[in-house]
């Protein structure tokens, strides 16, 4: 009998469809990554990622919509091993519940698109448009790097370094010498490589002051949006300037200089005397960061609820540190308990251009905060960076 | 390609006729096969997509890479890739080992079989579908370039998220009556002859142009019926769509019936595959060594789920039963009879609600299981309670059924449509969510009448905001 059939493997390597679409995919994630930066930022698994290099962050704009079944309120169909009964845990929530079955959207705060993404990605999305203002020349200029700069041409180096040009000179010459002009016949006398030197580079450098309050008035909430903060803060200050030196402050109502694990991690109780931490920070900077070698930044984060009393002596200090730093921030975060009379309402007074307040009244809020501290400079003349 | 693939690859091309001469003599009837032995990422990228040929979507990449990525971890593995066409297509993975492209070549036979002999799949025009589905495809770039990709891919977004709101059964019902819209103000009476509507062409044009009391008893509802098929009646009724937007719901919509019945029939299909699978392999004449290897491959294949109903292990149960019983009541060959016919004229409800019977569902130990709390909990096993779930469970394939109520609502052109509610409520985020896109395809406000917690609500999209009302 004759049966029809055909059997054939072809060269599939240039198939892209999947690898295309999926492109498209990713596009419309970092889109929607771009949308939905002020909750993104504030995300707890990106701030809490340890380290971690890849994180979930919920894409809301991404999951595909269409008219389903509330998965909650349902009953499945499985199949057991013959002695299953009614009662019989197959597993439980949250710890990602039996298998792919039920997965779905079975808490109502999961029903939408999980994508993975490297914590560079954000970054990359998130200080793009972010820039440490008021940067000025400075006269002490510190090694920031060492880079590598061609000077050189010699008769040995490695391949891919070979300069063609000084190559294709020297054949000329020598075959204009032997009186036979034109390029033909390389040889290995002919050939120049370029090779590097080592250069040291110097930028400007900056000092920043993060201060965070620790006070008791500072529930789990104005905690967790103060590290959020620093927490990119310090971020996107290593990853786009090389030569800052960052200095963790801590207070209540007394100020003190802490490292950055501490600062991330420790809390602290009592009343709060903020004037105490820009008195330090004033300290600091006289006795370690004069003004003509360094760009000083600080920036502050507080419930705003401070001693009555310490106000006055905060706004006298703040204008000392004005006169140092290239700016100043505050941001002020408004917790349950908020009430008018804060610190907030007594720097309305100041209105120095290189102050900068912010309120943060909740999670989206931090990305505001760092858009409005770190905004892109209005063009100078003699500006470096 | 190296020595031992194209010796491999030689082999099977020789054991292919064994195979369809045993299942020809079984009297499985299948079209022509094209096997192609294709690398993972082509045969994710095929199961993706449905079809080799399809438009692109951003869609089909974000499952292509969900699907990629379990296969780069070793997660799952699909061993081919049938597509219903004749020729029939198969693809199968080029790691498969000799034997596990065998038994997959033996599988996607009762595949085919089923493809060309269910009743279902009596409309899916399996000659032309892969050609048409690229023409479709290579119209829809086009209109990427007139039209740009963002305004392509939103409608697209739009139409997917009722894509499965179609009748499949329209074909039967269309021929049944007659759709024809008619004026209805002035042919009072039943024509007397076949050609009376020729003749009054002139005579409506007139008097509906005309007279302004026409217009007030013309106040047949759109649509008269509740209609199901969502993206049909937006094709005929929505204003304002263009001429390439009605063509990209209008492929989409077709894509949709090819794909159907496949939905509509999966554990039948998979079962009477792997019914087959095992059976031709049976006859063929294996090594020890293959013979492990097969035992071991169909376990896998077979291998139930406690969370979730393997189509393949219930669907060759239940086969088996069933040629089993049939032998036993009516004698030595009644069951393969009546199997085949099975496979001829059920789909996944009719086979489930008619031969899932209470010793199956023992020997199987199907169960119900719920969220209580924080634990999922088996909650049910008796027999019948099991198998009307099931069967409720496939109803209009698992989609919930919307129905056009309305196409001009308060006679302001609004859409409303109503959800056909059976005990079970929908996804409100969802459902909202839908709602745009439905009014991106309308372009007038659009409502949705469904029932929470027993009572009627309405939920509207007009555009700009959402709304809520409990009527």
């Amino acid at each position: 009998m004759n049966y029809q059939f055909i059997i054939s493997r072809e060269d599939w390597s240039l198939h892209r469809k999947g690898e295309v679409d999926q492109h498209r995919h990713r596009e419309k994630v970092r889109e929607a990554i771009k949308k939905n930066l002020a909750d993104i930022v504030s995300e707890e698994s990106i701030i809490l990622s340890d380290g971690r290099r890849v994180v979930k962050i919920p894409i809301r704009s991404l999951e595909q919509y269409r008219f389903r079944y509330d998965m909650r309120k349902q009953k499945h169909a499985g199949q057991g091993n013959g002695k299953s009964k009614v009662g019989d845990v197959l597993g439980s929530d949250p710890d990602q519940a039996p298998g792919q079955g039920p997965g779905a959207g079975e808490d109502p705060g999961q029903d939408y698109y999980e994508a993975d993404v490297t914590l560079d990605e954000i970054e990359q999305i998130v200080f793009e448009d972010l820039f440490l203002p008021n940067l000025d020349e400075k006269k002490n200029k510190k090694l920031s790097s060492e880079s590598v700069e061609f000077r050189d041409v010699r008769k040995y180096g490695i391949q891919s370094n070979i300069d063609r040009k000084r190559t294709i000179l020297e054949v000329l010459k020598r075959n204009a010498l032997k009186g036979q002009p034109g390029i033909h016949g390389i040889t290995p006398e002919d050939l120049r490589y370029k090779t590097w030197e080592v250069v040291p580079k110097f930028e400007s450098s900056a000092v920043v002051l993060a201060m965070m309050d620790t006070s008791g008035s500072m529930g789990p909430f104005e905690k967790y949006i103060a590290r959020s903060f620093f927490f990119w803060m310090v971020r996107f200050l290593r990853t786009k300037y090389q030569n800052v030196e960052i200095i963790f402050l801590a207070h209540h109502t007394e100020a003190k200089e802490v490292t950055e694990e501490e600062f991330f991690t420790k809390g602290e109780s009592g009343g709060t005397r903020c004037s105490s931490v820009y008195q330090l920070a004033l300290d600091i900077i006289n006795s370690r960061y004069p003004k003509d070698d360094y760009n000083v930044y600080a920036f502050h984060f507080s419930d705003g609820d401070n001693l009555t009393s310490d106000n006055e002596k905060c706004i006298r200090l703040i204008d000392q540190l004005l006169t140092k730093c290239s700016l100043i921030g505050y941001g002020e975060i408004e917790g349950p308990y908020y009430y008018t009379s804060t610190l907030n309402s007594y720097y309305k007074r100041v209105t120095h251009s290189r102050f900068t307040s912010v309120t943060i009244r909740d999670k989206s809020g931090v990305y505001n905060a760092l858009k409005a501290f770190f905004k892109e400079p209005e063009p100078r003349e003699g500006m470096s960076v | 390609m190296s020595d031992r693939v194209m010796e491999e690859l030689y082999q099977l091309e020789m054991s292919i006729p064994q195979m369809m001469e045993i299942a020809r003599h079984n009297k499985l009837d299948f079209y022509p096969m094209r096997f192609e032995v294709c690398p993972g990422e082509i045969i994710y990228t095929f199961g993706a997509y449905g079809m080799p040929t399809r438009y692109t979507h951003w869609s089909f990449g974000k499952s292509y890479h969900r699907m990629k990525t379990q296969y780069d971890y070793n997660l799952s593995r699909i061993y081919e890739m049938v597509v219903n066409s004749d020729p029939c297509y198969a693809f199968l993975l080029e790691g498969n080992t000799l034997i596990q492209n065998k038994m997959v070549a033996a599988h996607v036979l009762g595949h085919c079989d089923f493809f060309k002999n269910n009743l279902y799949f009596s409309h899916t025009n399996p000659k032309d579908i892969i050609e048409s589905m690229a023409v479709a495809g290579e119209r829809f770039r086009r209109y990427e370039m007139v039209h740009g990709q963002q305004k392509v891919e939103a409608l697209i977004d739009a139409v997917m998220s009722i894509q499965e709101h179609i009748e499949p059964h329209r074909l039967i019902k269309e021929n049944g009556k007659n759709t024809d819209q008619k004026c209805g103000c002035c042919s009072s009476k039943k024509p007397a002859t076949p050609y009376d509507d020729l003749w009054d062409l002139d005579k409506k044009k007139q008097c509906c142009q005309g007279s302004g009391g026409c217009q007030q008893r013309k106040t047949a509802k759109i649509p008269e019926q509740p209609e199901k098929d969502l993206l049909l009646f937006i094709m005929k009724h929505a204003r304002e769509l263009e001429e390439w937007q009605l063509d990209i719901i209008s492929t989409m919509r077709d894509e949709m019936l090819y794909f159907w019945p496949q939905m509509q029939t999966k554990i039948m299909n998979e079962g009477w595959a792997s019914y087959w699978h095992l059976r031709i392999m049976r006859e063929m004449e294996l090594t020890e060594a293959e013979s492990i290897e097969f035992a071991k491959m169909h376990a896998g294949v077979i291998m139930p789920s406690r969370n979730s109903i393997n189509p393949y292990y219930l669907g060759l149960k239940m086969f088996e039963a069933i040629e089993k019983r049939w032998d036993q009541k009516y004698g030595q060959g009644a069951g393969k009879e009546k199997i085949f016919e099975i496979r001829e004229i059920d789909n996944d409800i009719s086979f489930l609600r008619n031969y899932l019977t209470k010793e199956l569902v023992e020997e199987l130990d199907l169960y119900l299981y719920r969220k209580i709390g924080h634990d999922w909990k088996v909650v049910e096993k008796n027999w019948e309670k099991v198998r009307d779930h099931l069967v409720n469970s496939m109803t209009n394939c698992g989609f919930p059924v919307i129905v056009v109520e309305d196409g001009d609502y308060e006679k302001r052109g609004e859409l409303y449509l109503r959800h056909i509610f059976e005990e079970k409520e929908l996804d409100i985020k969802y459902l909202e969510k839908t709602l745009v896109h439905i009014q991106k395809l309308w372009n007038r406000p659009v409502h949705l009448e469904t029932k929470i917690d027993k009572k009627t609500a309405l939920f509207s999209f007009d555009g700009e905001k959402a709304s809520k009302k409990f009527p």
